[in-house]
C-alpha cells in the first residue's frame, strides 16, 4: 500500500512547474558513481501480510532461553507499570517536541529524566539523550576535543576495560575527524588497567577515557586516573552503568576534580534487551562545556504569569540554528526509551535501583563462584566483579557456547575473539532476574556440556 | 543609530578596529552588528597565544537567535581577550566600541582591507536600501 497522497499527474505537474523532467533529477548532484541500484542481499519488497506472516515464524523461534549475557546490555525486571504508561497516546512518540506551547508534558518528562540523569552521574547538566552508548563515546570524544582547545592533540586514551565495540563504533564516527584511539594495557593478574607506562608517553591526549565497572565487571583505579588525566591537560570521559551508579562512586566525585563529561548505554533502566535496540545513550558534563555538548536539552523557565513551564534551550549549539559549526549532527533524542526510563526511574527510586545493582552483583557472583567449582572452569581475574564475570574455559569456548543454546542457557559472552590474550574466555552475567534454581540449571547444564564434550574428544 | 567613533577602522564584516599606541590593535564588532544579533548569551573566545589569520574564526558569538562566527579581520598573535565577555556577555551589547571590545592582537605582516568611519556609514546605508 502506497502511502504517498499525490497521484501521477499531480507528481507531473510540480515536475512541471520546476523544470524537472523527473524525481531523480532532483538528486542529480549526487554522483553517479555513489549511487546503488540494486543492495546485494536484500531480498524484493514484502507484503505486509507476508511480513507479518514471516516475522511470526521468526518469532515462534525464540524459546524463551535463559539469558546470562550480559557485556554491555543487561536483562532486568521492568515493572508493567514502565511500557503502560510510555505508550499512552499522550507519551508514545519517539520525537522531540519542538513546540513548548504544545509539548509541556513531553518536555516535562525529559527534564525530569535529565534531573535524575545528573544525580546519578555527580555532573551539572544532562542531554535529552543520544541513540545509544556506542555513539554515546563517539560524541563525547568529539565534545572533549572541542572543550579542550588547549591541548594540541587529537588522540583518545582508553583504559584497557573499555567496551572494543564502543572503540570501534567511535573510530568510525570520530576517526574521519582525524581522532584516535589507544588503549592502556590490561593487567591480567587484576583485570584492570596497567598504569605503570603512563607517565613515558610520546604525548599527553586530549581526554582519557575510563569504563566503571569495566567491560569485564572489574574496577579501574578512577581516582589515580582521573588525576592524571587532570595533571596532563585531559578531559576525562566516563562510560557508566546507570543502574552501577546507584552504588558506586558517582563520575562527578572521581579523583580531586570529577570526570568532565560521562555517558553510557541507557537500556538497563526499563528498556527489554531487543536485537540490540532502540536503546538509548546517556551524556552528562560539567556545566563550563555544556556549550560543546550534542543533542537536546530541556530546561525549567518561568513564563509570564509566572508559572514554571519547560523548554528547549541552549538550541545555539544545535544543527538547524548553527549548520555545519553545530556541535554534531544529531538532532534529536531517543524521547520514547527515555520516557520508559523516567517512569522506570520514579518507580523504583533510588533505594529500588540500588538493590536491582545489589542483586545483579550477588547473582552474577554467586553464579561465577558455582560454575568456578566445575573442572576444566577458573575464573580470570582475581578482583572484585560487579555484573559481569571473565570466566576461563580448558578448551574453546564457541563450542561449549553453542552446545548450551541448544539446551536453551545463553551462557554467556565469548572473549576469546576481541582478547585472545585471556584465552578461552567469556563474560558471565546473572541479573536480578535469575532464581537460585536459574543459577543451578546453568551450573548443571555447564558440566554436563563439559563431560561430553570431553568424552567426544577422548 | 549611534555614531560611529571616528578613531576606528571598520570591515564588511561588521567589525571594528583600533590601532593602539603599542602597535597592537583592539578588535570588536560594531553597534550594527550587536543590534542586529540581538541579545547576546555567550561569547566564545579564543586563547590567549593562539595564531589567528585574515578571514578565519576568531570567536563566536551567541545571542537567544542566533550563533554567528567572527572573522579575524588581520592576521596575527591574540595578545588578550576580554575575559569580561564569558561572564558578562551583554556587556557587548551595551558597549560594543568600548567595554564589549573582544581581543587585542599583535599584527602580523600583511594589509587588512577595513574602510573609514565614513565608508563603512556609505556601506551600512547600501545594505538599509
Amino acid at each position: 500500500m502506497p502511502f504517498i497522497p499525490h497521484t501521477e499527474d499531480e507528481v507531473e505537474a510540480m515536475l512541471g512547474t520546476i523544470g524537472a523532467t523527473s524525481i531523480d533529477d532532483l538528486f542529480d548532484e549526487i554522483p553517479r558513481d555513489l549511487l546503488i541500484k540494486d543492495l546485494d542481499g536484500v531480498p524484493d519488497a514484502l507484503s505486509e501480510m507476508e511480513i507479518s506472516r514471516l516475522m511470526r515464524g521468526r518469532a515462534s523461534e525464540d524459546r524463551g532461553a535463559l539469558c546470562f549475557i550480559g557485556a554491555g546490555a543487561y536483562e532486568h525486571h521492568i515493572p508493567t507499570a514502565v511500557w503502560d504508561i510510555a505508550t499512552r497516546g499522550e507519551f508514545y512518540s519517539a520525537y522531540t517536541p519542538y513546540q513548548a506551547e504544545a509539548s509541556q508534558g513531553t518536555l516535562q518528562v525529559i527534564y525530569e529524566y535529565q534531573s535524575m540523569i545528573t544525580s546519578l552521574t555527580g555532573l551539572d547538566v544532562s542531554n535529552a539523550s543520544l541513540y545509544d552508548g556506542a555513539s554515546g563515546l563517539a560524541e563525547a570524544s568529539l565534545m572533549a576535543v572541542r572543550a579542550n582547545r588547549k591541548s594540541k592533540s587529537k588522540r583518545i586514551l582508553l583504559a584497557s576495560g573499555v567496551n572494543r565495540t564502543y572503540q570501534k563504533v567511535a573510530q568510525t564516527i570520530a576517526g574521519s575527524q582525524g581522532l584516535t584511539f589507544d588503549r592502556l594495557p590490561l593487567d591480567i593478574a587484576t583485570g584492570s588497567s596497567d598504569l605503570s607506562g603512563l607517565d613515558s608517553q610520546d604525548e599527553a591526549p586530549v581526554a582519557v577515557v575510563i569504563q566503571q565497572p569495566s567491560f569485564f565487571g572489574t574496577f579501574e583505579q578512577v581516582d589515580a586516573l582521573t588525576d592524571w588525566a587532570h595533571e596532563n591537560g585531559a578531559l576525562v570521559i566516563a562510560i557508566i552503568n546507570p543502574t552501577s551508579l546507584a552504588v558506586l562512586e558517582a563520575p562527578g566525585n572521581w579523583g580531586s576534580n570529577g570526570a568532565d563529561i560521562a555517558c553510557g548505554e541507557g537500556q538497563p533502566l526499563g528498556v527489554p534487551l531487543s536485537s540490540g535496540g532502540p536503546y538509548f545513550g546517556i551524556m552528562a558534563c560539567k556545566e563550563k562545556i555544556v556549550r560543546q555538548m550534542p543533542g537536546r536539552l530541556v530546561g525549567r523557565t518561568t513564563d509570564l504569569d509566572g508559572k514554571p513551564g519547560y523548554t528547549l534551550t541552549l538550541q545555539a549549539r544545535e544543527q538547524h540554528i548553527r549548520r555545519s559549526k553545530a556541535t554534531s549532527n544529531i538532532c534529536t533524542n531517543q524521547g520514547l526509551m527515555v520516557t520508559a526510563a523516567t517512569i522506570y526511574m520514579s518507580l523504583l527510586g533510588a533505594e529500588g535501583l540500588s538493590r536491582v545493582a545489589l542483586a545483579s552483583q550477588e547473582q552474577t557472583n554467586k553464579l561465577a563462584n558455582l560454575l568456578s567449582e566445575i573442572d576444566g572452569v577458573e575464573k580470570v581475574f582475581s578482583a572484585v566483579h560487579f555484573h559481569e564475570v571473565a570466566l576461563r574455559l580448558d578448551r574453546p569456548v564457541g563450542p561449549v557456547l553453542a552446545a548450551l543454546a541448544e539446551q536453551n542457557v545463553l551462557g554467556g559472552y565469548d572473549l576469546s575473539g576481541e582478547y585472545p590474550e585471556l584465552g578461552n574466555a567469556f563474560l558471565i552475567c546473572a541479573t536480578e532476574t535469575k532464581t537460585e534454581e536459574d543459577l543451578q540449571t546453568y551450573a548443571r547444564q555447564l558440566a554436563e556440556v563439559l563431560r561430553t564434550t570431553a568424552d567426544a574428544t577422548t | 543609530m549611534s555614531e560611529l567613533p571616528g578613531d576606528l577602522k571598520y570591515t564588511k564584516e561588521h567589525e571594528w578596529l583600533r590601532q593602539e599606541e603599542d602597535g597592537s590593535v583592539t578588535i570588536g564588532i560594531t553597534d550594527h552588528a550587536q543590534s542586529a544579533l540581538g541579545d547576546l548569551v555567550y561569547v566564545e573566545l579564543p586563547e590567549v597565544g593562539q595564531d589567528v589569520e585574515s578571514g578565519g574564526e576568531m570567536a563566536v558569538v551567541e545571542s537567544v537567535k542566533a550563533a554567528s562566527d567572527v572573522y579575524a579581520p588581520i592576521s596575527g598573535a591574540v595578545l588578550a581577550i576580554n575575559e569580561v565577555l564569558s561572564d558578562d556577555p551583554e556587556k557587548l551589547n551595551a558597549d560594543p566600541y568600548g567595554d564589549g571590545w573582544i581581543v587585542r592582537v599583535q599584527p602580523a605582516d600583511g594589509a587588512s582591507d577595513t574602510m573609514d568611519p565614513d565608508a563603512y556609514q556609505a556601506f551600512l546605508d547600501d545594505l538599509d536600501e
